[in-house]
């Protein structure tokens, strides 16, 4: 009896222990919030209750400029965007192959920008990215594929160990999210109703989309100048959101030794071994699952998309008989106006371009390839009528913040 | 090296294995582990630590074979199977005996005191030569880049202690090259002592352990101890004190003081954390290690601080360099020559002076090649032998005013003094130059400005309202595991309390060193300070 106490409280006491230590953990965990919303995108995934005729994967360039909510209200498609800020083609890989676990789409399109990276970029967002997955050997394998210098993957396993020097520095909305993490996501497309004209902003030289190719490259200071999209979390958020304990920026970002993607004649990369080796993957998967993949370049004024670049895109896609929708080459069929229809300058769309180019998308989808019309599904029609209340709501609070402050701050 | 995942996981590892394995084996997995974390630190290091322990173990060896050898002489003249030796053919072959292992002790004392010579001054030897050489104007002298294997000093110095240990017949040579092997590479230690020797070390080292809950709970409560003062406390305030001491001319007056009572936080937090972690280790082992740290901020006068503050360390200097030297030939004749001047107690006593002051210049230059750490060395001897000089007139004071003395005020008083006159004398570690500690303790007072110390400036140090909270919290619950722990082991006194108590202390300590503790990516976990002796 007197042993059979001991063991009782043994076990009691590792259990409160542990349950002490995942109570914390979520304490220290970013809520992505306040500031970084991108952190939650990830998780939404979870959430969903229905399954999607359209899966797409990639980085900004997909979810700030595809509103899936434009494809059901049009179209009748159901699809999800499983994309992050700076999501690498190997994320997009495992992306894909963790969304495979829980539903089979009939299309997968990948936006194929992330190609012209060939090795990990940042902790943050590799971080932003895999933290929000479900684990699994997918996650394993891709935190395993992604990790920069000086991550490790026991940081992974236990968030703690990465985020403990928060507690110092803990905000209101680590309490108030403990729980139930901020829903930012429309089926995984960030919205943002404001407008900055290119005009209007440096961040991005349009010229090269008039044809000039070698604009950038000849005026080097230019492109040094150019903001890379893939920065599309405020850098100085990251650095600077008053957490001072949580340093970010500490992991060696990218080695220096690390060989850099080769130059094409034009200025462009030539895309590495790595990101082509996993979109073949993503290939062979689709593959496999009978799901037809479609590559997608979402127009941008920065960074430029050189013609070799799309060349080598355009070979892939021939090789393997896969369709590739570049937009750069839609700018009149969509109307895509970087006067009127993007937020910051030209990098991406504000909910005007993504509704030009969803509904381009949707018409392509449903009348080359088939896609079908769910509309008339009663049960899918009050899911996505309760998506769309919640996609109305979000116009009507940002356009009222714009007309409060004269710009956005809570999304 | 302590403060990395891989360690953690070696650790619990080992812990597991240690007690799986029958116990026969249990000291050559210490073996291995002890070489794979050597081997980890770094590849080439195994291979001094070996040259170390196959030439002290062959020493140790060769020198008993002729104790054995004069034993056996001494058996068969008793025996008489050798004609029965005249007094002086006897003392003429002691002599030869003691001779010959003089020799084999003085052979490898110098090639091992040698590496390390060579290995840890052979820049500064040259940095030297090369201020004369430039003050001539003759051309300078190139730096070497030397390999220094992590915990040199300290191995050496253990195996030294064991090698004189024997010469003295003051222990038994270890016949076992791998047994004495373990001894000198023991893996908790290597990092930053103690400083064991043989004979207490060992007994535990080799023998069985059966695995006991008490034995390894008050280890692994030992750890995590360690781990509170390094990562909670020392590595915190670290910050701060790097931006005191890197910018001298910024940090002057008040923040000289402020740099010195922060040095004094990180020091004792960082390295008596360190052994905490060193002795928790060995003790979940089953492994007895020596104390190193007998509460020195209590001290009341420096020979008692030098008592109680890395005590491992001033037993070795006081074993084997001060009391060889006072008792040495070339001392005695000092002695002898200064007797008519100075009389017999006098003289005596510049034999004292001098190997008080030989003792102190080498306990500085192993603390670090540089002539700081020299002086600093050499302003603790002149302290001490001042001290001991003015000792009467303690007395006197003493005997005059017994209630004062007796009181808990007058005792305070002489706790701080002693605290405040180690941490000037730290200025000397602190800064990198002599110069520069000597122009900061005088600005210290020329220059002290209290109102030049605002929150904003304190903040500037690297460190938030919250992290000089944390601080102040890991500060005085320090001061208090050592008031608690004056009569008696805190362990054992935890040991008594109600399961909860125990158990909710063991938790808060645990939660604390995660939550609050300098790891991880972002923080160069800074290395033990004294990793580099």
């Amino acid at each position: 009896m007197k042993h059979g106490k001991k063991i009782v409280v043994g076990v009691l006491s590792v259990l409160v222990v542990v349950a002490l230590f995942f109570a914390a953990q979520r304490l220290v965990e970013p809520k992505y919030a306040d500031d970084l919303l991108e952190g939650n995108f990830t998780a939404e995934y979870y959430e969903e209750t229905t399954k999607h005729d359209v899966i797409m994967v990639g980085d900004c360039e997909v979810y700030e400029n595809i509103d899936p909510m434009v494809l059901w209200h049009e179209y009748g498609i159901t699809s999800y965007i499983r994309g992050n800020a700076q999501q690498l083609t190997w994320q997009s890989y495992y992306m894909l192959e963790d969304t495979l676990k829980y539903e089979k789409p009939k299309a997968v399109i990948y936006n194929v920008q992330a190609l012209t990276h060939g090795e990990p970029q940042k902790e943050e967002y590799n971080r932003m990215t895999l933290d929000g997955m479900k684990w699994s050997k997918t996650k394993w394998d891709a935190i395993n594929a992604s990790m920069c210098e000086g991550e490790n993957m026991v940081d992974y396993m236990f968030p703690i160990l990465r985020y403990h020097s928060r507690i110092t520095s803990l905000t209101k909305s680590d309490l108030t999210h403990y729980v139930t993490p901020r829903h930012i996501t429309h089926n995984g497309y960030y919205m943002r109703v404001d407008v900055l004209p290119a005009s209007e902003s440096d961040v991005a030289d349009p010229s090269w989309l008039l044809g000039d190719q070698d604009t950038a490259s000849d005026t080097g200071d230019e492109e040094e100048e150019a903001v890379d999209p893939w920065d599309a979390v405020d850098e100085e958020a990251l650095e600077d959101d008053g957490d001072a304990s949580d340093p970010w920026d500490a992991v060696d970002q990218k080695d220096e030794n690390t060989p850099k993607e080769k130059e094409t004649e034009d200025g462009g990369v030539e895309f590495g071994d790595y990101p082509m080796q996993y979109l073949e993957k993503m290939r062979k998967l689709c593959e496999k699952n009978g799901i037809r993949l479609i590559l997608m370049k979402a127009p941008s004024l920065a960074p430029q998309w050189y013609d070799s670049e799309n060349q080598q895109v355009v070979d892939y896609a021939n090789k393997h008989d896969l369709p590739y929708i570049n937009f750069y080459d839609l700018l009149e069929e969509t109307g895509v106006d970087f006067e009127t229809d993007t937020y910051d300058g030209g990098l991406h769309m504000n909910l005007s371009g993504a509704t030009k180019l969803s509904k381009y998308l949707g018409k392509v989808l449903s009348e080359q390839y088939g896609m079908k019309d769910h509309r008339s599904d009663a049960s899918l029609a009050k899911v996505y009528d309760e998506k769309y209340k919640f996609h109305q709501e979000m116009i009507r609070k940002q356009q009222k913040e714009l007309d409060d402050y004269g710009e956005i701050r809570s999304y | 090296m302590f403060i990395s995942y891989h360690f953690i996981a070696f650790l619990l590892l080992l812990f597991v294995l240690y007690y799986l394995i029958p116990k026969k084996g249990q000291w050559v997995l210490l073996l291995i582990a002890n070489f794979l974390f050597y081997f980890s630190a770094g590849t080439y290091y195994p291979l001094f630590l070996l040259a170390t322990s196959f030439t002290v173990w062959l020493a140790g060896i060769m020198m008993e074979r002729r104790d054995q050898q004069w034993e056996a002489y001494n058996a068969q003249i008793k025996a008489g199977d050798i004609p029965k030796p005249t007094r002086e053919e006897k003392k003429k072959k002691k002599a030869a005996v003691n001779a010959k292992k003089k020799r084999v002790m003085l052979c490898c004392l110098l090639f091992n005191l040698g590496i390390l010579a060579v290995l840890k001054y052979t820049n500064f030897v040259i940095d030297n030569v090369n201020v004369l050489a430039s003050a001539m104007g003759k051309k300078e002298l190139p730096y070497v880049n030397l390999l220094l294997p992590l915990g040199i000093s300290f191995y050496t110095f253990q195996a030294v202690a064991y090698l004189l240990d024997v010469y003295w017949n003051k222990a038994k040579a270890q016949r076992n090259f791998l047994k004495f092997t373990l001894f000198v590479s023991f893996f908790p230690q290597l990092i930053q002592g103690p400083i064991s020797r043989y004979n207490d070390l060992s007994e535990t080292l080799y023998a069985p352990h059966s695995f006991d809950w008490k034995t390894v709970r008050f280890g692994l409560e030992r750890i995590l101890w360690g781990y509170f003062k390094k990562l909670v406390i020392a590595d915190r305030i670290s910050v701060a004190v790097v931006m005191l001491m890197g910018d001298p001319e910024y940090y002057t007056g008040a923040y000289v003081l402020i740099g010195m009572l922060f040095y004094a936080v990180q020091l004792y937090a960082d390295f008596t954390g360190g052994i905490d972690i060193t002795i928790g280790i060995a003790q979940v082992l089953g492994v007895h290690v020596e104390e190193n740290f007998i509460r020195p901020f209590f001290s009341k006068n420096i020979a008692e601080y030098w008592r109680r503050w890395h005590i491992t360390m001033g037993t070795w200097f006081r074993d084997y360099v001060f009391y060889p030297m006072s008792i040495s030939k070339p001392l005695k004749k000092v002695t002898t020559a200064t007797k008519k001047k100075f009389g017999m107690a006098g003289a005596r006593r510049v034999a004292v002076y001098i190997s008080t002051m030989v003792t102190w210049f080498a306990t500085g230059i192993w603390h670090g090649a540089a002539w700081h750490f020299v002086v600093w060395g050499l302003v603790n001897g002149v302290i001490i032998l001042a001290s001991e000089e003015c000792a009467p007139l303690y007395a006197k004071f003493h005997k005059k005013f017994p209630k004062l003395v007796s009181t808990w005020g007058y005792r305070a008083f002489q706790v701080l003094r002693t605290f405040l006159m180690m941490c000037c004398i730290r200025l000397f570690d602190t800064y990198a130059s002599v110069r520069g500690a000597a122009k900061q303790f005088v600005h210290m007072f020329t220059r002290f400005d209290l109102s030049a110390v605002t929150k904003q400036e304190m903040i500037d140090l690297g460190l938030s309202v919250q992290d000089y909270v944390i601080l102040m919290l890991g500060v005085l619950l320090m001061f208090l595991v050592s008031m608690y722990g004056r009569n008696g082991s805190v362990r054992e006194k935890i040991a008594k309390k109600p399961y909860v108590i125990r158990y909710g202390i063991f938790v808060l300590l645990f939660f604390a060193i995660l939550l609050c503790g300098n790891y991880g990516i972002g923080f160069d976990a800074q290395q033990f300070i004294y990793n580099q002796f």
